[in-house]
């Protein structure tokens, strides 16, 4: 009796630190079906609801010519457009494009770096949504052993 | 329980520059175990969340295209020393990790 009291107290504090979570681990939720998607444009539709960019010159993608290990290629940029909310990486040739999205919210800079897989030679493309339009600008890494796995 | 997240947090005026570095595998679900001959299952963090005392400052989506043991750095306004920085991430499996830190 006193076992079967004590097991069921532990399932208690499991359930109520589950329940304690911070909200901000449940507030946005992650875009599965864009990450799922194959195609970019269809990635950005289901994303950013339109696969329809215009090309600026005010954003800063720094990527590597040629990326020796596809499987960490380095990612930065940064844009000068203003009230920016996310900043997308699009990486056209790998089996599912959209690499990361990343919020840019309230009194956050739009300047962000982090480092990703390539599957194959591809343009890298960064995608700046602002409160104003869609913008972007793209450039071709060359990858010469391939970073996805299988 | 120990972090496996490390923060680098620097404060310039009041842009807030932030390099955190975590431990993760990131498989895509497509690598195959050079042992058993079979397909590693997907585990990957897919969000990563930083708040400022309190106040979210960022949310990174990630998919499995993000590299092993993931870099990801930002800067944010409004920062100062003292204030509380948390980052907190979970994974497709529903496991998570979190580290706090003071600005200085």
């Amino acid at each position: 009796m006193h076992v079967r009291r004590r097991l069921f107290l532990s399932g208690g504090i499991a359930f109520a630190a589950l329940a304690a979570m911070p909200r901000a681990l449940l507030a946005a939720a992650w875009p599965d079906k864009a990450f799922s998607l194959t195609a970019a444009g269809e990635a950005m539709k289901d994303l950013l609801g339109t696969d329809q960019t215009i090309a600026s010159d005010k954003i800063m993608l720094k990527v590597p010519e040629i990326a020796e290990n596809g499987a960490v290629v380095p990612v930065t940029i940064s844009t000068s457009l203003e009230n920016v909310e996310s900043i997308s990486i699009v990486v056209k040739k790998n089996p599912r494009p959209l690499a990361a999205t990343f919020e840019i919210l309230p009194g956050t800079l739009p300047d962000i770096a982090s480092r990703i897989k390539m599957g194959e030679t591809s343009d890298v493309m960064a995608v700046v949504k602002t409160d104003h339009g869609i913008y972007s600008t793209a450039k071709q890494v060359k990858v010469t052993i391939g970073g996805c796995g299988g | 329980m120990a972090s496996n997240i490390k923060i680098k947090a620097k404060l310039s005026g009041d842009i807030a520059d932030i390099k955190s570095l975590m431990i993760h595998p990131m498989e895509t679900g497509a690598r195959k175990d050079p042992d058993t001959g079979e397909l590693v299952p997907m585990h990957h963090i897919t969000q990563l969340t930083f708040t400022n005392n309190d106040k979210p400052v960022m949310v990174a989506n990630f998919s499995t295209a993000v590299s092993k043991n993931p870099y990801f750095s930002f800067k944010f306004g409004g920062a100062n020393a003292g204030d509380k920085l948390k980052v907190s991430w979970v994974d497709n499996l529903g496991r998570t990790d979190e580290l706090e830190t003071v600005l200085k």
